[in-house]
């Protein structure tokens, strides 16, 4: 049985909606990738798994209950919501924002206890940023602060993270390095959704990509047989090589791009191979 | 480690303002005093004793407490506001409390003669014009707490329309004078009725506030993720609007309108302590008393007239909160 299911559902405030009857299915211990051009209804569809806006028809069903009918508290002990790359308008302490994960496990006149602050730790250790906690969160990187909104989610105890844009922001090093650590928390077996603007990214680090355009469902499926070259660009109208990598792995190279020194990264095979040289 | 230093500084300045006075009473007479009326041995004649129950109970205690609650009352209203607006320049009268008691206040002065009338009808427009806003609010779609900010804008500006018509209809010998007095703020026509009457809500209120701080610093990361947090946004909003507006129009019913303790203190505490809400609220009601305590000092001590309260924090208020700009970002932003 799929843990998260979205049957026919069609969402969106006017006579274009943003999502129109589409059905996904996500399972236990997957990373899926949502692709899509800007509009497309990704972070529409992530906000009706989040149980924030009710489609008009068709059902979100966690566990086979509509999650719009889940108290928020009780869902948020299961699925938990790594925001994108944000400012806050004050200078929490990280050991704070991860401490706020606790809440769901807190009573309405609550004070955090021992425990709720060896949660906190014990997150923020398992994502080897335990030296911030006493950081102001505005002051610290932006790689940093995804890793704390991370660390907060597991502190939550949820097991399925549902994450809008997680790299928007990064540098490439903390993108490449946040991408693993989620690889990593998928093997002890949570549950990723997440949207990105890097079909790259979407190949390297996920199980599975789904694929919206115009608020539906273009492909769905495994992320090396999805990502190539018709379907990016049906997506992106743009052409997009996807190509073989020695030793495995694909890569995204724009069709027709010449560097400035005149090659034209698509057409050279070498060029892709001398990448590991 | 602060709070316990703040709590002592307020109640060394609740002596030292019981003390001082056209009449100074000595620290020495004052602790002799309150022995007297705890333990009941006679340490000092019955005149002078007379004489200062006089001095302390009926005019000085209440006026001090009066300064406590009201300090404390919008400083912590305000730091509520700010967390919750996600906006550290916002203050107490963002939802049109003030400017709905304004014109409550002045609307009872001119029909009835009774202070009591004067002062209830303060606090029931304040809570109209801050009901009138979150009622803009809800018929307007999009994102709820800018809606809550325009409304409290529109029903701020109706009740000072409002204000203007009554302050136009007033007599202008008798009438216009004392909505103008009123309006600047003071504390030197308070009396031990009201203070007994208000201080219980105060309290109690500030101390609800308390109890539920831990929910501002999750409210301040917006509604989407406090929601996502497992928290009942709505119920809670409404709890901390409710809370902070009564407390904010108990203070004007006490002292009129005493402008920027609400948005400078919060301020002043953030940079002693930090954003978390946790300590932020204790600290800011401890810091916000004691300046209110000063203020009021200076207010009837400094010149052979008592000038009103209002315009001292203000001008006061208005330099340092250009200078704590400059510093604050430590405290919230980067």
């Amino acid at each position: 049985m799929s843990l998260i299911s979205v049957d026919r559902v069609t969402y969106g405030y006017s006579r274009q909606p943003a999502l129109k009857d589409i059905s996904v299915d996500f399972h236990e211990g997957e990373i899926v990738s949502l692709l899509g051009p800007n509009g497309s209804g990704k972070t529409t569809l992530l906000k009706l798994l989040l149980g924030l806006f009710r489609p008009q028809e068709g059902r979100v069903l966690f566990e086979g209950r509509p999650v719009c009918d889940i108290p928020p508290k009780q869902l948020s002990k299961r699925i938990a919501y790594v925001p994108q790359f944000h400012r806050l308008s004050f200078g929490f302490r990280v050991l704070d924002v991860v401490l706020m994960g606790r809440m769901p496990h807190k009573t309405f006149f609550f004070r955090f206890c021992k425990d709720d602050e060896q949660a906190a730790l014990e997150a923020l250790e398992r994502l080897s940023i335990a030296h911030l906690k006493d950081r102001p969160y505005t002051e610290i990187s932006g790689g940093e602060r995804q890793l704390t909104l991370v660390a907060r989610a597991l502190a939550q105890g949820a097991d399925i993270f549902i994450m809008d844009e997680p790299v928007n922001g990064l540098d490439y090093g903390n993108q490449i390095r946040l991408l693993s650590r989620i690889t990593d928390l998928a093997y002890h077996g949570y549950t990723f959704i997440k949207t990105t603007h890097f079909p790259d990214h979407a190949l390297w680090f996920s199980d599975r990509v789904v694929m919206l355009k115009d608020g539906k469902v273009i492909a769905d499926g495994d992320a090396s047989q999805m990502v190539n070259r018709l379907n990016l660009y049906n997506l992106y109208n743009t052409h997009i090589a996807v190509m073989d990598l020695d030793g495995g792995g694909h890569i995204c190279v724009p069709e027709g791009v010449t560097g400035r020194s005149g090659h034209c990264a698509a057409n050279e095979r070498y060029n892709v191979q001398g990448l590991r040289a | 480690m602060t709070i316990p230093v703040l709590f002592v500084i307020l109640c060394l300045t609740a002596l030292i303002s019981l003390s001082v006075g056209r009449y100074p009473v000595s620290v020495g007479d004052l602790v002799r005093f309150i022995s007297l009326q705890v333990s009941g041995h006679p340490v000092m004649d019955d005149r002078q004793c007379l004489l200062l129950e006089n001095i302390l109970f009926d005019i000085r205690l209440p006026r001090v407490a009066a300064a406590i609650l009201i300090g404390a009352g919008l400083s912590v209203s305000g730091a509520v506001f700010q967390s919750m607006f996600m906006n550290p320049l916002v203050s107490p009268g963002l939802l049109g409390v003030l400017a709905g008691a304004s014109f409550g206040a002045s609307l009872g002065m001119i029909v009835a003669k009774s202070w009591l009338v004067v002062q209830l009808s303060a606090l029931s427009f304040g809570l109209i014009a801050v009901l009138a806003a979150l009622a803009i609010s809800a018929i307007s779609r999009g994102d709820q707490l800018l809606m809550l900010i325009l409304g409290g804008i529109i029903s701020g500006a109706l009740f000072t329309s409002l204000l203007s018509v009554v302050k136009y209809l007033a007599d202008p010998y008798e009438q216009l004078p004392a909505i103008t007095y009123w309006l600047m703020g003071g504390l030197s026509a308070i009396d031990r009725t009201t203070v007994l009457a208000v201080c219980g809500p105060v309290s109690i209120g500030i101390l609800i506030l308390f109890m539920l701080s831990g929910y501002l610093n999750v409210l301040s990361m917006g509604d989407e993720e406090a929601r996502l947090l497992g928290v009942n946004v709505r119920v809670l909003r409404f709890l901390f609007i409710f809370l902070a507006t009564v407390i904010s129009a108990l203070t004007v019913v006490m002292g009129g309108i005493i402008g920027w303790v609400g948005l400078l203190i919060p301020h002043i505490a953030r940079m002693l302590v930090g954003p978390d809400n946790r300590i932020l609220l204790a600290s800011t009601a401890l810091i916000g008393a004691t300046y209110l305590l000063i203020a009021d000092n200076i207010a009837r001590l400094m010149f052979s007239v008592e000038i009103p309260i209002g315009i001292l924090t203000s001008l006061v208020g208005i330099p340092f909160f250009a200078l704590v700009l400059r510093n604050a970002r430590k405290g919230w932003n980067r």
